[in-house]
């Protein structure tokens, strides 16, 4: 395949990590995918599509049911030569494989002295918005942020997409590539080259008066609060994190410091949540230049409902994400 | 067998069991690095029976107490114990211990304190061999307890399901921790549960070292040819699950009978009675033997201690940035 054909075209969010599997697999024979229903069934969410049938069974492999043996496979496979990437159907299932993932993948370099890493990419998918309910819909990127020894990446564009994961597949530690399952039929334009790398947070949208800072699914919604805001003469800037480890501290303080003013939207749930480790860094590093306390929106503390209009405002949508803006500047 | 093959298996039990008597006094002495020691003693014929059996480039896992299989394998004396230690030069920087002990270029990809943790990571060894078009075997070593963990099962479905080049071996010493085997298994017959996923499955005798290696070697054939393995050797717990631990859970009578099983002192009656080594011959063998895991205990305990600076290395790869310290980030 020949990427370059799919620059400057507009293509979707599960389209760009496909284009990434894909062109990552060509270069690099050692990474295999492996999975539930990512063969044959072509993925969950359909982002293995096509991948099976080009690469056949050695390199694509349909799994049983077992979430805690496919990462522990995973891992065993990362050690002695391949680079696999495993899938984990929804990000609400690492509950069964939170051993493998948090006491094995993130800790073998550091108890083994250094000796080996584990170069495997977690993809999974997670967030609200299909009616799913409270096991198939939630944000689950704190318990992964809280663990030393995974990256963590959480792309919101088409380009962003298949940067991080392109870049994810080189790494020589493990990552958990978390993708929102609102975002696979989103568009965009694909230019990778623009693309920051891991690790960098993006300045979505420059501004002077508020910093919002975001990630992921949410994004979206602080782009279009933005844009509001915008024609009530309101200048927001809105920074999209990307990745949560690394945590790009650096451009989130600067911004901070720049306004004067800061809140932090996120879809996971408040308490304990990516919010309060952003707003304590924020606070840490801009505390001289605040006007005002820094506030945050983030999901309700409550399991995601099923009924449309629940699920709906159980996370901060575009009204929300104003009227939060317009309390701090009281404007 | 040769009787060259039968001393050799003689010597690796004999220093596994002068290594351990020297782990606990380190431990006695308040000099390793922690209190989670779990010694084998009692076990070592499975451990050698099968590390024996095994080739070059093979790897393995093993669970807590797996002591005996890494020096079956071809662990460092030395660096065992400095690792145990808790000292730099040991084979994970001291980070790892006892119980979290690895050496890549010996193929051991990690001891696990979890029960059954590393039990998958051979399946993902036995994947990559397989689509590698690699000739070896990877294989995991655990505990009876083990047998009742869920990933365990998981794992003998995958094995057997893509026929990779993987065996499972329970070291079953009819306790998990204060726990009787019978008081935590629905059944004893662990081979027959390997077998109804389709693994090749044999239960050997871990009194008799001979035992072992004729089943393993049989079995680390089939699972080289891609019939994954199970085996399961009965042997008993000789000491407490750990060093602190007096096991008030079971009678006098049991321990010495449990404790009659030796593995040790039966291979030696037999190699004596058949005149394969001499009275003399092997009370040379064992001072040479103690002489070395002294050394090693003397070289541990003498080794350097750690720089508070290498806390930070080996979180991620060096190509990444070290985690932040909060002397760092708040300028202490
Ligand atoms: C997942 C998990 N549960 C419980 C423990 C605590 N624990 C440590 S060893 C042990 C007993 C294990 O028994 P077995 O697998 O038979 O190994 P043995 O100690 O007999 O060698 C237990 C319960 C643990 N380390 N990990
Ligand atoms: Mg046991």
């Amino acid at each position: 395949m020949n990427i370059t054909e799919y620059y400057g075209q507009t293509i979707t969010y599960r389209e760009a990590l496909r284009l990434a599997l894909d062109e990552a697999m060509e270069q690099d024979e050692r990474i295999i995918i492996l999975g539930e229903e990512v063969g044959r069934y072509g993925g969950a969410y359909a982002v293995s599509q096509g991948l099976y049938e080009k690469y056949g069974a050695g390199r694509v492999l349909d799994t049983p049911i077992s979430e805690a043996a496919i990462i522990g496979t995973a891992i065993g496979a990362a050690m002695t030569g391949l680079r696999p990437v495993a899938e984990l159907m929804y990000v609400d299932f690492a509950g069964i494989a939170m051993d493998q993932i948090a006491n094995q993948a993130a800790k073998i370099r550091y108890m083994f002295g250094g000796q080996i890493g584990v170069p495997m990419v977690l993809r999974t998918q997670g967030g609200p918005g299909r009616s799913a309910g409270a096991q198939h819909s939630q944000s689950l990127e704190a318990w992964f942020m809280h663990t030393a020894g995974l990256f963590v990446a959480m792309p919101a564009t088409v380009s962003d997409a298949y940067q991080l994961l392109k870049e994810a597949l080189q790494f020589d530690d493990p990552v958990i590539f978390i993708e929102h399952k609102g975002l696979y039929t989103s568009k965009g334009i694909f230019e990778p080259g623009t693309a920051l790398p891991f690790g960098k947070a993006a300045i979505a949208r420059e501004g002077s008066e508020l910093t919002i800072i975001t990630y992921s699914g949410a994004l979206r919604h602080c782009l279009a609060a933005a844009e509001e805001l915008d024609k009530l003469a309101i200048d927001v800037e809105v920074i999209d994190l990307r990745t949560l480890n690394p945590l790009d501290v650096d451009t989130f303080v600067e911004s901070v410091s720049k306004t004067g003013h800061a809140l932090i939207v996120t879809e996971d749930s408040l308490t304990a949540g990516v919010s309060a480790e952003i707003s304590a860094r924020a606070q840490e590093g801009a505390f001289d230049f605040l006007e005002e306390p820094i506030m945050r929106l983030s999901g309700e503390d409550i399991p995601i409902p099923v009924a449309p209009e629940l699920e709906l405002a159980a996370t901060p949508k575009k009204a929300d994400i104003i009227k939060a803006v317009r309390k701090i500047l009281r404007r | 067998m040769t009787n060259k093959q039968r001393l050799y298996l003689l010597e690796q039990m004999l220093r596994i069991r002068s290594f351990e008597e020297r782990v606990g006094e380190l431990f006695l002495k308040g000099e390793s690095a922690g209190t989670m020691l779990h010694l084998s003693i009692g076990e070592e014929a499975a451990a050698v029976g099968v590390g024996a059996m095994m080739q070059d480039g093979d790897s393995f896992t093993t669970h807590h107490r797996g002591h005996g299989v890494f020096l079956a394998r071809g662990a460092d004396p030395k660096r065992m114990m400095a690792e145990i230690a808790g000292k730099e030069i040991g084979y994970c920087r001291g980070k790892g211990g006892s119980m979290h002990i690895a050496d890549m270029s010996l193929g051991h990809l990690g001891a696990n304190a979890i029960v059954g943790g590393g039990i998958s990571h051979i399946v993902g060894a036995a994947l990559s061999y397989k689509t590698l078009k690699k000739d070896n075997v990877s294989v995991a070593f655990f505990g009876d307890g083990a047998m009742q963990q869920g990933i365990l099962y998981e794992s003998f479905n995958l094995a057997a399901l893509w026929n990779l080049p993987a065996m499972f071996v329970c070291i079953n010493n009819q306790y998990g921790m204060g726990t009787r085997v019978d008081q935590s298994s629905s059944t004893l017959d662990f081979a027959a549960r390997a077998k109804s996923f389709g693994l090749q499955a044999d239960t050997a005798d871990g009194q008799d070292i001979e035992d072992v290696v004729n089943k393993a070697k049989k079995l680390l054939k089939q699972a080289r040819a891609g019939r994954a393995s199970f085996l399961t050797i009965n042997c008993y717990r000789f000491y407490g699950h750990a060093r602190k631990d007096k096991s008030p859970y079971r009678s006098e009578q049991e321990e010495t009978a449990g404790r009659q099983q030796d593995p040790i002192s039966f291979w030696e009656e037999n190699l004596v009675k058949a005149k394969i080594i001499s009275n003399k011959k092997l009370e040379t063998l064992k001072k040479e033997i103690d002489l070395e895991m002294d050394a090693a205990l003397s070289f541990a305990e003498n080794a350097k201690k750690p720089e508070l600076a290498t806390m930070f290395e080996d979180v991620y790869s060096p190509k990444q940035a070290k985690p932040l310290s909060n002397k760092a980030r708040l300028d202490l």
